[in-house]
């Protein structure tokens, strides 16, 4: 479980995170909606470290994201997945190097060992045989895939994933949705998904967040989240499905 | 303001990368592979540059001391000294700026603009220690061979034009460099060279490191490298001389 306590995020002296607490809840697909430019992605980066807070606490199953002490902050980023929306892949290296890279660096696998988990992996997010292509050589959405099997090389508790249907078709972009289900119910991890398209919310969202203005606007369910009465969202959700 | 706002964050971003490694293995392995990018990938450059240095620098000094009072063997006094102490290490390291620095502030750039280093950093390593340390070593090592080279091949040139034109023999080109060789130039030459090899790495790490925007932002990153790699060379060959001869 990720808990937000009063997070506040100032940029030049324009607040873009004001006061925000919330809790996403293990097992469950977390997903923070809201229209471009109104702090999802600042609110996401602050919760994986790689933005400092202003004021407010994030708290991994109760440890406390301490950006003052470098060492227990990378202690909980190691439990930590991320599909960022550009995919990050690492362009120099392969679709194996990329998936392994985690495991080179944390874990003490001979070279067979990881080889098998990241054939795991990669069979995890439906991917074979691409072992030796560069990101280049594949497709938009494989990269996502990829991004995935890294992200879950390691046996994390959080996966992130930061707008993970941009740029994909409306096939493609299911496929991810469906994909992240499958892995944070399969390994019981706590997923944060940042979006605006509404089909995923409809399709997979379980808690929902809806940050308007840099401000928690509106939690709740799917189901809730259909029959809101909320004017703000609804302007959100009816704009998005037009 | 904006300098000492640059400075700190230069400091600082060094500070960050005075940390144990992720995985021992892993970061010797990077050193090899930098050295080999950094030493054997500028191999071509160095040797070009070197050459040709020697040669010009040995018609030119013989150009100017054309006087049947002064010996010959003159000539490869001067030029072997001005290799060591001056043209070997500081024209090598500005034309490493160029070739490395570049190189290594539009890699950390793209990689930053690509969100792959905020990929390592939610991962849980020190990114900036991750890649820039591994270059920062091998900057330090591999500078100060390539001087070495460098003298070596200059010496050469400058032997081969001096034959070439008739302007001195090669025993009389050794025979002046021998003359008033001394261990210290030498040294002092590698002080430079590992000063030089230290500045454009580190400088060209910093700059693709806080690189933010496109590729544009990255193209910036890369000038910005060259140039203030090159500057503080020259700068610190001063500061050097005055401290060190």
């Amino acid at each position: 479980m990720i808990e937000l306590k009063n997070i506040t995020k100032s940029f030049n002296g324009k607040e873009v995170l004001k006061n925000i607490s919330a809790v996403f809840e293990q097992g469950k697909i977390n997903l923070v909606i809201g229209a471009s430019g109104h702090g999802k992605s600042v609110l996401m980066r602050t919760m994986v470290g790689l933005i400092r807070v202003d004021k407010g606490d994030i708290l991994y199953d109760n440890r406390i994201l301490d950006f003052e002490n470098y060492e227990k902050l990378k202690e909980i980023r190691r439990d930590i997945g991320m599909l960022f929306q550009s995919s990050a892949l690492f362009n120099s290296s392969n679709v194996e190097e990329n998936v392994e890279f985690p495991l080179k660096m944390f874990t003490n696998m001979t070279k067979e060992e990881r080889l098998a988990r990241v054939n795991f992996c990669l069979k995890s997010v439906h991917l074979e045989n691409v072992n030796k292509k560069f990101p280049a050589e594949i497709s938009g959405g494989m990269k996502k895939r990829v991004g995935i099997a890294r992200a879950i090389a390691l046996d994390i508790k959080y996966l992130f994933c930061d707008e993970p249907n941009s740029g994909l078709d409306p096939i493609t972009s299911r496929v991810i949705d469906e994909l992240i289900k499958e892995i944070t119910e399969k390994f019981k991890i706590t997923t944060v998904i940042n979006t605006h398209d509404m089909k995923t919310v409809l399709d997979i969202g379980e808690n929902i967040i809806f940050i308007y203005k840099g401000e928690k606007w509106w939690n709740g369910t799917n189901e809730m989240v259909r029959n809101t009465e909320n004017k703000e969202l609804k302007d959100f959700i009816n704009a998005s499905l037009v | 303001m904006s300098f000492f706002f640059h400075f700190g964050r230069y400091l600082l971003f060094l500070k960050s990368m005075f940390s144990k490694p992720e995985k021992t293995n892993v970061f010797i392995k990077r050193i090899f592979a930098e050295m080999v990018a950094i030493g054997i990938g500028s191999l071509p450059i160095v040797i070009l540059v070197s050459v040709f240095q020697g040669a010009v620098t040995t018609i030119q000094t013989a150009y100017q001391l054309i006087t049947p009072l002064i010996p010959k063997p003159t000539i490869g006094t001067v030029v072997s000294d001005s290799t060591i102490l001056e043209l070997a290490p500081t024209i090598t390291s500005l034309v490493l700026a160029g070739k490395i620095g570049s190189h290594i502030a539009s890699e950390i750039g793209t990689m930053r603009i690509n969100e792959e280093i905020d990929a390592l950093e939610v991962m849980g390593i020190n990114s900036s220690s991750f890649l820039g340390l591994p270059k920062i070593i091998s900057g330090m090592v591999m500078v100060p061979v390539l001087v070495i080279i460098s003298i070596f091949l200059s010496e050469a040139g400058g032997i081969v034009a001096g034959q070439l034109s008739g302007a001195l023999t090669a025993d009389e080109f050794i025979q002046g460099a021998r003359m008033t060789f001394k261990l210290f130039t030498l040294q002092f030459s590698l002080i430079k060279a590992f000063t030089y090899g230290f500045i454009i790495t580190s400088v060209s790490c910093f700059h693709g490191y806080y690189t933010f925007g496109g590729a544009l932002e990255v193209g910036e990153s890369s000038t910005k490298a060259v140039v203030y790699s090159s500057v503080l060379i020259l700068l610190s060959d001063y500061l050097l001389a005055e401290l060190l001869l």
